[in-house]
């Protein structure tokens, strides 16, 4: 009997061994262990056995089948594991194919850029206003200290609805309502379409965005205006932009100033994106002048502000290098897909 | 404006400084520099030489062999095919190695096999033209003269002999400062900016040829149009050219020479800054100068040819009969200089600045003076300016300058004070400077003092206000040592509402996969028809442009639904397989002809190619409203928007207000467009949307019980909308009734004609504890009852 286990033992360990499936190895479970099977027969036979054999007998008989169980569940063990590499050697995919895209709308890279610089000016405490498109000829000249007749309205060739109705050649007229109905502090930025009648080209657009902003307040210098503009404009071109601020000529402010950047390119040296100036004009200011404030019921001599302007187009080309404004408008999808 | 660096040295004297110091300089004080160049810097190796020796060449019947004395120790041989030249003519001779105007390089060579070690130069290739040598012609060698004031020194650079060795600024002008139209302005300017003296000329006159004032009879009747009108008359004039002085700095600041008594005029004019006029005395009738406005109709025929018609708007120099001249802009025919001319009426006016640019835009002819009227002249300048014409024409003896004048004025020659407030100014442009510094710099500008009143020059009508003085000590004290400050208070600057529900309008669309676009307000009236909008449609009427740049951005649009589809016709021309687009647009609705219209904030989109259905679109807007908590929309089939597919197209309505219209592009639009494929669009009304949004988000706890799933397939008449199959199922689902879905719609095999199989998954749930099996029947049996009022019925 004895000799009959230790055959049983050897020919189960060799049959688990070969056994390919999880299916073989529970109908060798079931021939060796199960009711009907091997070491089963062995232990049923123990009766016939001498108490003194007995003992032996069972010990040796419960070793081989302590032995098949845990043969069994190695060998299972064993086959799960190489049944997972197979499936994982069988699912290797070519990670370098496509992936799969929910495709998403970009934004209009006008847009984008005019919502950072929104950002950089809410930051500094700045709301933001809006107003009509077509305006009133007072709102965008008489107000603004430019009446009929004044040689600034040749610089601004405007399209007119009729004598007193016109498209906004600037934002500022929503700065003038602004002033109407808000008492200072002002602080706000109007941005939006203003018209022009120039003709379509690579550089010109008859339609066209403005940024425009306005503070006004008791106490407000040209100090003010210098270091808000110099926050705003290493906020929008870089911490290490350079400034300066050049004597202009706009009817509605005064003094009033163009702001040029250092060339980004030649760092002044001056070269073709600069056209050998060295400085890039990129927006103009000055104070509020004393009859605009008067025009909209605010006494300059206790108030005194700020007002600034610059085109959104000539920011977005220059940052992205885009040399043809009618790429705006055009909104050819490749154009679009890139921002 | 051009200015001649030589002629600016006249009145102060510029420190020695390398030119892009001096434009910087006089940039930052305010007078921009557009641009400078150094006359004469393309031409090189180009010297004065003489023509010694002439020989034809032997095997040509035109071109001549010169042998040409540089002033070296020997002569050099150049060929020439000129026919102009004598053995002796003084001439241009550009060397082995020279260059010309447009890079035009001269290296020696052989000409039919004789050797020729240069060029000898007409004006053309010098870049000049006979008005500059009127003694010398242009269509030969450029031989120089005494006459024509050359310097005939043998070896002499060519810029040296005949000065064109001046440097040209080219400034921008503000229209605030007419005073800077002119070389004094302008020196008085780089005065203040570098710290060196104006040295101003005043003129004198000689005279000695009778009193002419009593000649004309001269009279402003147009007082409010004109200031000052005088005149000098100079008799016995000698029409010539002018010397070369005067004609390098004409042709510096870009203005040809013609004659001396021209070239006076524009002399004076851009020195002083004041337009001048000369006429013919013969040709003023009845000895009488009347400055008035025309009679309606008038006509006169101008210097340049055209016969104009005159409004009574238009102010004119009359003589006794008829118009001699548009008062500033320009003169009548019969004004001109001629060949028998004997005396000339020189005049010094100053006319209305409104007037004069009103006249010249209308009659549609800007000239030189008008452009100086436009922006207001001084008055006191007239005289000085016509004294000084008066000492030109003595000084090139041009004619014989008679005693007195010929005035008449109406002005108030007062300076404008204003006070000098240093506290006010030093707030306004935080500095601290003292009175005395403030003083200095307005001194230099022509400012004077009566106690702490400033006397503004007349030449200055932009300095009204105090701001106006704090601009002038900002500008030469230097804006950029000026300090930059914080704003100080703490403002919170933030969206509105109305911008973060448009904001979100954006991120939504963008994340739906449309792309946001930009167009043009303006349209063409006959966009209206492309989109099949009816004749009599009230959106036809829009706010027209006066003045339009062309028909296709002649109107304000009333609907953006053209500007999309003009967008996604040119991608799809343009071979883009797919465009899913977006934009926030602008509708001009008009009011009144006198009131501003209506500017309607719409959201359009436009989409074909892959996956550009209407169940698509229609999906959008769905997401959209639920991200923008626009909930209780209905929606409704409609087949009168134009544009649209009768058969594809539904109305969203809330409250029983239109929310926008959803549907496809009709075949024909298509067409119209060029567009083969379907084109969904859809507009919604943002302030529609905003007014009925409902903002703040309800959280909702997690289901703590289980759902139940059923599946109801249904029978109805094919004309049943699904929505009215909801609807009903809401209404018998009650609370219990947590989702619909739609998962099937079915018509044919098996299907009676003109029916359809829908079928819907249908979730309950209650919030209260696990459903009963009669809690459920109970609800599908009063759904399944409100389906059969809706006319569906349980498919068997």
């Amino acid at each position: 009997m004895k000799q009959e286990l230790e055959a049983i033992r050897l020919k189960a360990e060799q049959d688990l061994n070969a056994a390919e499936s999880q299916q073989a190895l529970e109908a060798l479970r079931v021939q060796y262990l199960g009711k009907k099977g091997e070491v089963t027969a062995i232990l049923k036979k123990m009766g016939g056995l001498s108490p003194e054999e007995r003992p032996v007998i069972g010990q040796l008989a419960n070793e081989v089948r302590a032995f098949i169980e845990g043969e069994l569940v190695k060998r299972a063990s064993e086959l799960k594991q190489a049944e997972l590499e197979k499936r994982l050697q069988a699912e290797k995919i070519d990670v370098t194919m496509p992936g799969k895209r929910h495709e998403l709308g970009t934004q209009h890279p006008l847009s984008a850029v005019l919502e950072e610089i929104k950002e950089i000016f809410i930051g500094m405490g700045f709301d933001i206003v809006e107003g009509p498109e077509v305006e009133y000829d007072y709102y965008n000249f008489e107000a603004l200290n430019i009446p009929k007749d004044h040689p600034a309205r040749d610089t601004q060739d405007t399209f007119y609805i009729n004598d007193n109705i016109v498209l906004r050649t600037q934002t500022s007229p929503v700065q003038v309502r602004v002033m109407e109905k808000q008492k200072p502090p002002i602080r706000v930025i109007s941005p939006g379409r203003v018209y022009r009648s120039d003709a379509l080209d690579a550089t010109h657009s008859p339609l066209f965005h403005q940024i425009e902003g306005l503070v006004v307040d008791k106490g407000i210098s040209f100090a003010d205006l210098k270091g808000t503009l110099e926050t705003f404009i290493k906020r929008l071109y870089g911490e290490d932009s350079v400034v300066r601020f050049r004597p202009h000529h706009f009817p509605f402010t005064e003094p009033s100033a163009e702001v040029d950047v250092q060339c980004f390119n030649c760092h002044g040296e001056g070269c073709r994106l600069c056209k050998g100036e060295g400085w890039i004009e990129i927006l103009g200011c000055g104070m509020v002048h004393p009859k605009v404030l008067s025009n909209c019921g605010i006494d300059p001599e206790v108030y005194s502000g700020f007002a600034l302007g610059m085109g959104l187009e000539r920011v977005v080309m220059r940052r992205y290098a885009i040399d043809d404004i009618r790429m705006f408008y055009e909104n050819d999808v490749r154009f679009l897909k890139q921002f | 404006m051009n200015l001649s660096m030589k002629w600016l040295q006249e009145f102060t004297k510029i420190p020695a400084m390398p030119m892009r110091d001096f434009t910087e300089a006089i940039t930052m004080s305010g007078s921009k520099v557009e641009g400078w160049a150094q006359e004469g810097s393309e031409i090189n190796n180009v010297v004065v030489a003489r023509v010694e020796k002439m020989e034809r060449h032997p095997d040509s019947d035109h071109l001549w062999i010169c042998q040409v004395n540089t002033g070296s120790d020997s002569l050099i041989q150049i060929v020439t095919g000129a026919q102009n030249l004598k053995e002796g003519d003084v001439v241009p001779a550009a060397l082995h190695n020279s260059t010309l105007p447009g890079g035009v390089k001269i290296k020696k060579g052989k000409l039919r096999g004789v050797e020729s070690n240069g060029m000898l130069c007409s004006l053309g290739e010098l870049g000049l033209t006979a008005h500059d040598f009127p003694s010398a012609i242009e269509d030969g060698i450029f031989v120089l003269t005494e006459e024509d004031g050359c310097d005939l020194t043998l070896r002499k650079p060519i810029q040296e002999a005949i000065g064109l060795n001046d440097t040209v600024v080219e400034f921008e002008i503000t229209s605030n400062r007419p005073d800077c139209f002119s070389v004094i302005g302008l020196a008085r300017e780089a005065s203040a900016t570098f710290d060196v003296p104006l040295t101003l000329h005043t003129p004198s006159v000689k005279g000695g040829h009778g009193d002419c004032s009593n000649l004309l009879d001269v009279k402003i009747e147009a007082e409010d149009l004109c200031s000052v009108y005088s005149a000098k008359i100079v008799k016995n004039v000698r029409v010539k050219p002018s010397p070369l002085w005067m004609r390098e700095r004409l042709r510096a600041m870009g203005v040809r020479p013609i004659n001396n008594i021209v070239d006076i005029t524009n002399y004076v004019m851009l020195e002083y800054g004041q337009p001048m006029h000369a006429f013919d005395l013969r040709f003023v009738e009845e000895n009488k100068i009347r400055v008035r406005r025309a009679q309606e109709g008038e006509t006169i025929t101008t210097l340049d040819g055209v016969d104009r018609t005159l409004t009574g708007k238009q102010l004119v120099i009359a003589d006794g009969k008829k118009p001699i001249a548009i008062a500033g802009v320009m003169g009548g025919e019969y004004s001109g200089i001629m060949d028998d001319t004997t005396t000339i009426v020189f005049e010094s006016a100053c006319f209305n600045a409104a007037s004069v640019r009103t006249t010249a835009r209308d009659q549609g002819m800007r000239t030189d003076a008008s452009s100086r009227y436009e922006k207001g002249l001084d008055p006191n300048n007239c005289l000085p300016a016509l004294e000084r014409a008066c000492e030109l024409v003595e000084m090139l003896d041009a004619g014989d300058v008679m005693d007195g004048k010929i005035m008449d004025t109406h002005f108030d020659a007062e300076r404008r004070r204003i006070h000098l407030d240093t506290d006010w100014i030093n707030r306004f442009l935080d500095l601290q400077l003292s009175k005395e510094e403030m003083q200095s710099i307005l001194c230099k500008l022509g400012c004077a003092f009566d106690g702490d009143e400033i006397l503004v020059p007349t030449y200055r009508p932009d300095l009204e206000h105090k701001a106006d003085i704090a601009e002038e000590i900002a500008r030469f004290y230097g804006y950029n040592k000026i300090p930059g400050t914080s704003l100080s208070g703490g403002a919170q600057g933030k969206y509105t509402e109305k911008q973060k529900f448009e904001r979100t309008i954006h991120t939504v669309m963008r994340a739906l996969g449309a792309s946001e676009i930009m167009t043009y307000s303006f349209i063409s009236p006959k966009y209206y028809d492309k989109i099949g909008m009816p004749a009599d449609a009230p959106e036809r009427n829009s706010v027209k442009i006066s003045n339009p740049l062309g028909e296709d951005t002649s109107v304000m649009r009333t609907t953006a639904l053209p500007s999309m589809l003009e967008t996604l016709a040119r991608n799809y021309n343009n071979r883009n397989e797919k465009a899913w687009l977006y934009e926030l647009a602008v509708e001009y609705i008009p009011t009144t002809p006198e009131t501003l219209p209506i500017e309607k904030n719409t959201l359009i989109a436009g989409l074909y190619g892959e996956d550009a259905d209407f169940f698509t679109a229609k999906g959008m807007v769905e997401q959209l409203f639920e991200r923008l908590g626009v909930i209780n929309w209905d929606i409704e089939a409609s087949s009168t928007e134009y544009g649209y597919h009768p058969g594809r197209c539904a109305v969203f309505t809330i409250e029983g207000e239109k929310l926008g219209v959803l549907g496809e592009i009709h075949p024909t639009v298509c067409e119209n467009y060029g567009i083969s494929g379907r084109v969904i669009c859809f507009s919604l009304d943002i302030e529609k949307m905003f007014a009925h949004a409902i903002q703040e988000k309800v959280y909702t706890p997690l289901p703590k019980f289980p759902a139940v799933t059923r599946d109801l397939a249904l029978i109805c008449s094919e004309d049943i909308p699904v929505l009215t199959l909801e609807k009903a199922i809401k209404a018998g689902g009650g609370a219990l009734l947590e989702k619909i879905s739609l998962f099937d719609v079915y018509k044919g095999a098996q299907i009676e004609k003109d029916k359809k199989s829908v079928a819907f998954n249908i979730v309950l749930r209650s919030k209260e504890g696990t459903l009963t099996d009669e809690q459920i029947s109970g609800t599908m049996k009063k759904i399944i009852k409100e389906l059969e009022k809706a006319g569906a019925y349980l498919r068997s």
